[in-house]
């Protein structure tokens, strides 16, 4: 019996275990987005944000306008007057305003389709890409990012931003290589947004890009909350059950 | 409660016209009202039950997916973003299949260590074992191809990556690769065929060994965790006195088990379904990409303790065959158990400190090699991956000699038993 306790416990310390060591293992680490997909206003100024400064190149193909304005409460007005640009036609997906040809021809490479991109990189990461463009003379769009370094995208945040200018150092790394690093960031020249509401801007978009990657996030949250409640009182009911059969049995 | 009800129908009626053409009413006595369980089951034998609805998820869900999932390499991701974004229910009937493979694989592997704790594959049950090491075959093939069909980036190199271990193999190897990829890369024809082996053939099969581990299960009847047989001691009207009827005793039983597994199934479908990129990986939120490979390639989590043995196998002879062997000779072991174990009592319980040392290593070294496959191959991890695949073997090929020279303990004529 004491065995079958053990065994028990391997078990159970395995199911914990490895999903921990799982998380553990997962890309770079990045300061939080510190986003909030159930703050509606957010969720608004993202979309904003998103269809002024993103969708210009950037397709987000699986979402529907309609599906967005429902989501987040936009009059079918508003929405056509401010955030469809490239479509007249609400059911249809958000397609980027620049031809493909062409972007292939500029940037050397399709812009990729931000449906998506939360799910695959993670809010962090979204949210320090944002806010990784420094200048660097020697990029044809004259920026470089620390998060993805080399990067087709120009800054088209400068406007609001600014231009930051990167500072790094050299340590001695692991095997005797050595290990270059982003030491600071400073504000060359400031842009038309306080750093704080840059911050909030960034925080607003990337809140909407987690939004469009899995639009049924909160709902399934809300009514997994429901599930839980039905379970928890069958399991009671079924163990009384259980409890009642099992009584003649000796 | 139920003699009423069968007392009133069982003469006429629909009842008896259709019992009088069809062995309805003999087949619901010999697989439930009459089929004599040992009592003293405890949770570890509830995992072939829940291995059983778990299937009957999958099939379930596999269904309504099917109905709108388009196997092309054009359409695939857009069609399981579709599923995700516009089928009404979309995400829950996709979220219930995606974490019901990996709820498939943590019952399994849990039944299957039950198995192995308490001798369920000792004579006469060689047949139930066997049969369940094909269904444990026909799981993994069935795994594997469904992990394709998103067509995501994962999906794309984790087949590219499984598939040409068979390119390993001297002379057949690159005819053999072409032969299962019916092309020269993973492409469009791959994925027709893989869908057409994960929705129809390998279910099918599937279903049909679930049958026949159930009959071949029910001819010898279930062993408990005393190892001993429960119809060496009978009462006056022949039953075991250690047995209850598995209905209405055990589906009452398991009807609660069931909604304790629910609790935990469903937490992960509505709060972590992608468990943290255990059961979704974020690489395969992007679509098939044959120019960019994922930054690592591990396979989902249950191949992992298979796929550490596969890498600790250094190359030599200036071929990798030799790790695909291992990995596949892993696996075959697992066939010989009923042979191997020549110990004289059949449940850990009555077996000697050896076995019960030997059996909580195993424990530890599929969870180590499990951990060690997801990890990239640095550090620590590889030195890891090879003791632990020679103690997996150890476990499985010293057995002959370690079970017999091993202290037990009298085993009693009845089951170990406290009323509630």
């Amino acid at each position: 019996m004491r065995t079958e306790r053990l065994a028990r416990a391997v078990v159970a310390a395995a199911l914990l275990v490895l999903p921990l060591a799982a998380l553990a293992s997962e890309g770079g680490s990045y300061p939080p987005a510190g986003n909030d997909v159930r703050n509606r206003a957010s969720l608004q100024r993202g979309a904003r944000n998103f269809m002024n400064y993103c969708s210009g190149c950037h397709s987000a193909k699986f979402v529907r306008y309609d599906r967005i304005a429902h989501d987040l409460v936009i009059p079918e007005a508003e929405l056509k007057a401010n955030l469809m640009f490239t479509s007249d036609k609400p059911y249809e997906t958000i397609r980027a305003a620049m031809p493909a040809d062409d972007a292939k021809r500029w940037f050397g490479t399709m812009p990729p389709d931000l449906s998506l991109m939360a799910r695959a990189r993670g809010t962090d990461y979204l949210s320090a890409f944002l806010h990784g463009f420094y200048a660097d003379a020697t990029r044809p769009t004259g920026v470089n990012n620390v998060v993805l370094p080399g990067t087709a995208m120009p800054h088209v945040l400068a406007d609001l931003q600014g231009v930051q200018q990167a500072t790094f150092v050299t340590r001695p790394g692991e095997g005797g290589t050595q290990v270059t690093e982003l030491e600071k960031f400073e504000l060359a020249q400031p842009g038309s947004l306080s750093p704080e509401k840059y911050d909030e801007f960034v925080r607003d978009t990337v809140n909407f890009l987690e939004y469009i990657g899995e639009p049924m996030q909160v709902e399934r949250r809300d009514l997994g909350v429901w599930v839980m409640l039905f379970l928890l009182v069958f399991s009671a009911f079924s163990y009384l059950l259980y409890k009642e059969y099992w009584k003649d049995v000796h | 409660m139920g003699t009423e009800s069968q007392g009133t129908t069982r003469a006429g009626g629909l009842w008896g016209w259709v019992t009088e053409r069809f062995p309805l009413d003999s087949m619901l006595k010999e697989h439930l009202t009459e089929y004599w369980t040992p009592k003293n089951f405890n949770l570890w034998y509830a995992f072939g039950v829940l291995a059983g609805i778990v299937l009957v998820i999958q099939i379930v869900t596999g269904i309504f997916l099917t109905m709108n999932y388009k196997p092309s390499a054009a359409e695939a991701f857009a069609s399981v973003e579709y599923i995700m974004r516009d089928v009404e229910w979309g995400w829950l009937i996709r979220y219930l299949h995606s974490t019901g493979a990996s709820a498939f694989f943590v019952v399994v592997y849990l039944h299957m260590f039950r198995g192995l704790m308490y001798g369920s594959y000792r004579a006469p049950r060689e047949l139930v074992w066997l049969v369940g090491m094909v269904i444990f075959l026909c799981l993994m093939a069935e795994a594997f191809m469904g992990y394709l069909l998103p067509w995501g980036n994962m999906s794309y190199w984790g087949a590219q990556v499984i598939v040409s271990l068979f390119g390993t193999f001297p002379i057949i190897g690159g005819a053999l690769v072409e032969w299962i990829r019916g092309d020269y890369f993973i492409s469009d024809i791959t994925l027709n065929r893989f869908f057409a082996l994960h929705v129809a053939a390998l279910p099918l099969v599937l279903a049909g060994l679930a049958a026949a581990h159930i009959l071949a299960l029910h001819h010898v009847g279930s062993l408990n965790p005393d190892g001993i047989e429960i119809h060496d001691e009978l009462d006056e009207r022949g039953r075991p006195k250690d047995g209850v009827a598995f209905h209405p005793y055990f589906t009452v039983k398991d009807t609660f088990v069931l909604s304790v597994f629910l609790i935990i199934f469903c937490a992960i479908v509505f709060f972590a379904p992608t468990a943290g990129g255990m059961f979704l990986e974020a690489p395969n939120f992007e679509p098939a990409n044959p120019m960019q490979t994922p930054p690592h390639i591990a396979p989902v989590w249950y191949f992992t303790p298979f796929y550490a043995m596969l890498r600790a196998v250094p190359s030599f002879l200036g071929t990798q065959v030799w790790g695909v062997l291992v990995m596949f000779a892993a696996i075959a072991v697992l066939f010989f158990l009923p042979w191997l174990d020549r110990s004289p009592v059949k449940s850990v319980r009555y077996k000697g400190p050896i076995t019960k040392f030997a059996l909580a290593t195993f424990a530890v070294t599929m969870v180590v090699l499990g951990l060690c496959g997801m990890k990239p191959p640095v550090g620590i991890y590889p030195s890891l991956a090879k003791i632990f695949t020679v103690v997996y073997f150890a476990f499985f090929l010293l057995m002959p000699w370690y079970s017999r020279l091993d202290r037990t303990k009298p085993v009693p004529r009845r089951v170990t038993f406290h009323a509630h």
